[in-house]
């Protein structure tokens, strides 16, 4: 076990508390970036994802797990920053300009959804974020001079500086690990100054933070802005990934998957959103692999274990048609949701730092160091 | 001038009046003492002065401004803290950063120079670092600094929820039911700590206190509510024994 001796205010501020974290850190990097030359492009095009959904994961954090304002609309900030990308492209602006106004457009867009989110909690709060999720998906069909409504948009090929950068390239991987890994480092400063620290406190206790100075309106709608305008960024990579969009693609079933992203991951640490991102991103060939080889595989099984040809034959098709039906996937989300509620409730990374500390103190470790307390004195708040 | 005053404070709900033109003052360099029985809306006042509540009528001025209109972000900022009877800490950071958001009234840095931590924000947040040791080293608090408060015990919560409120460096400090939960000594440590603020800090104290023990060793004044309403103000002693007190207390 490491004991950190601390001789310098420095030691609580660095990012880096030792020189494990350094080394360790160093060589994920070292390794995301040989990543392009190693892998097939399909797990290229995968790992793309996850660093997309990472980086909404780190936004959507900011907002829920550090701020404690929930929000079931980050599908539609995705889709503002995407659409203004799309929409931009048509008039030759450059990638660096679209990019920088999508973030700005869907941060302010974010702060104006902050100011009447100001007077809700909770589940209302998700209400309100669903119905303008919903208002943001209404409109881009039906604003067709803009968006081209329903035919969708096209997204052509990113320029930049005067190069055509595909999107299943290796620099399309860079730029978008560029992205995930500045949106971590300025998120992780600002959760170590006061803005990080009021939105932590807002959380915990409105009433206290307010009695200590911090205007609650007022860093609530910078959450809000801060997420969103991370989000927006994340839509440019997005549309570019995609290279089509249409309002179908910005549903709430995505919004959700946000959701996972960060409650698989664990809401109170960035890496949750990291690990949830990979999480979800790998939800989709498991699914592929239901539909494929899972009846096959189930039939041969049961052939093996003596059923005749034919009730095999009958497996097959009940498995298969089980494995294609509507909604496995919204059903297999919610699931997943519910066990993880449950039964890890610190997510992922949680699960990991839990692994951890079994290893560090090994043979002494506790099962009831991360049980969960139960609070016996649930005192009256102030709200 | 009195340093803080209240005049006529009132706050009704419908019609119960949970504080009744209530005025008091409160001198520069002073320990005073709300006591009442439960209800008397000791609280109440307390929540009123930090705009939790907005007043009924009545107003409130703190070095000669009247601060009855201010929102409650402002409170902190004029230089008065408090500290809560059921303990309002933020339950899922480190000791250390809740103190810290008690530094939050003087933070100056800007979001953007926080995003990309500038030097400016570094040397703020050592700055910031410093004064929080400070109070640390006042309050004895060094075996917690990188606890998580939900799992500390009741009576460090509460010496935490005063150290948050020291960090911010207060002119005038709310103490609401500061020994509540405490066992004897640590309402004694207590009882010392008080002392201290008011003459190494020089801070002006107005709490809120059940204590009677407390209350005499501490207070420089007493006030006695019953009802929202006044019902004595003097020393101590004077306090306890006026008629209307003791009838309060033990019933006529």
């Amino acid at each position: 076990m490491r004991f950190l001796f601390k001789t310098d205010y420095e030691d609580d501020i660095r990012l880096f508390p030792h020189s494990g974290y350094v080394y360790s850190y160093g060589l994920l990097l070292a390794v995301l970036l040989i990543a392009p030359y190693v892998l097939s492009s399909y797990l290229m095009s995968q790992l793309v994802f996850v660093c997309i959904y990472a980086t909404v994961g780190v936004g959507l954090l900011i907002l829920t797990g550090f701020t404690g304002q929930a929000s079931l609309g980050h599908a539609a900030f995705l889709a503002i920053g995407a659409y203004t990308a799309a929409y931009l492209q048509q008039f030759n602006v450059p990638f660096p300009v679209y990019f920088l106004a999508a973030g700005l457009l869907t941060g302010v867009v974010g702060a104006l959804v902050g100011f009447p989110a100001l007077r809700l909690q909770g589940i209302y709060l998700v209400i309100a974020t669903i119905s303008f999720a919903f208002i943001v998906e209404e409109i881009m069909a039906r604003w067709e001079s803009v968006t081209n409504g329903n035919e969708g948009m096209r997204v052509k090929t990113m320029q930049l500086f005067g190069t055509t950068v595909s999107r299943d390239g290796p620099t399309f991987y860079y730029l978008c690990l560029a992205v995930l890994v500045l949106t971590i480092v300025g998120t992780l400063n600002l959760l170590r100054s006061p803005t990080g620290r009021a939105f932590v406190a807002i959380r915990d206790s409105e009433t206290a933070a307010r009695s200590m100075g911090i205007n609650v309106a007022l860093y609530k709608v910078k959450s809000f802005a801060i997420s969103a305008g991370i989000t927006g960024f994340a839509g440019v990579l997005f549309a570019h990934k995609l290279s089509f969009i249409s309002p179908e693609m910005f549903t709430l079933q995505l919004s959700i998957e946000f959701i996972i992203v960060i409650l698989i991951g664990g809401t109170f640490s960035l890496h949750g959103a990291v690990l949830g991102a990979i999480f979800l991103v790998m939800i989709d060939p498991f699914l592929t692999y239901l539909k494929d080889d899972m009846p096959g595989v189930i039939a041969g099984a049961a052939a093996t274990l003596g059923a005749g040809a034919e009730r095999a034959g009958h497996i097959q098709d009940a498995v298969a048609a089980f494995a294609s039906a509507n909604g496995l996937k919204g059903a297999i989300y919610g699931v997943i949701i519910v066990v993880f509620v449950l039964f890890e409730p610190l997510g992922l990374y949680g699960r990991w730092l839990k692994i951890k500390l079994f290893f560090q103190l090994f043979p002494l470790y506790k099962r009831a160091t991360f049980k969960r307390q139960k609070i016996y004195v649930k005192s009256e708040r102030n709200r | 001038m009195s340093y803080f005053r209240a005049e006529n404070l009132s706050l009704h709900f419908g019609g119960l009046k949970a504080v009744d033109a209530v005025s008091f003052a409160v001198e520069k360099g002073e320990i005073l003492s709300i006591i009442g029985p439960n209800g008397a809306g000791k609280s109440s006042i307390f929540n009123l002065i930090s705009r939790i509540y907005p007043p009924t009528s009545g107003k409130i001025f703190f070095e000669d401004q009247d601060i009855t209109q201010q929102p409650a972000y402002d409170i902190a900022r004029l230089g008065i803290a408090r500290t809560f009877q059921n303990i309002e800490l933020f339950e899922n950071a480190t000791v250390l950063s809740n103190l810290l958001v008690g530094r939050h009234r003087h933070s100056t840095t800007q979001l953007w120079q926080e995003l990309l931590f500038l030097p400016s924000v570094r040397a703020g947040e050592k700055a910031h670092r410093r004064r929080v040791e400070q109070v640390i080293e006042f309050l004895d608090l060094e075996p917690y600094r990188d606890k998580l408060i939900s799992g500390l015990p009741y009576g460090v919560r509460k010496v935490i929820e005063l150290a948050r409120a020291l960090c911010s460096e207060p002119k005038l400090i709310l103490l609401d039911e500061p020994s509540s939960g405490l066992n004897v000594e640590e309402t004694d440590d207590m009882s010392f700590w008080i002392r201290d603020m008011k003459s190494e800090l020089g801070i002006t104290v107005l709490m809120v206190e059940h204590d009677m023990t407390l209350v005499n060793r501490v207070s420089d004044r007493v006030i006695a509510l019953n009802y929202g309403r006044v019902l004595a103000m003097g020393s101590p002693s004077e306090v306890q024994h006026h008629p209307d007190v003791v009838a309060a207390y033990l019933g006529a």
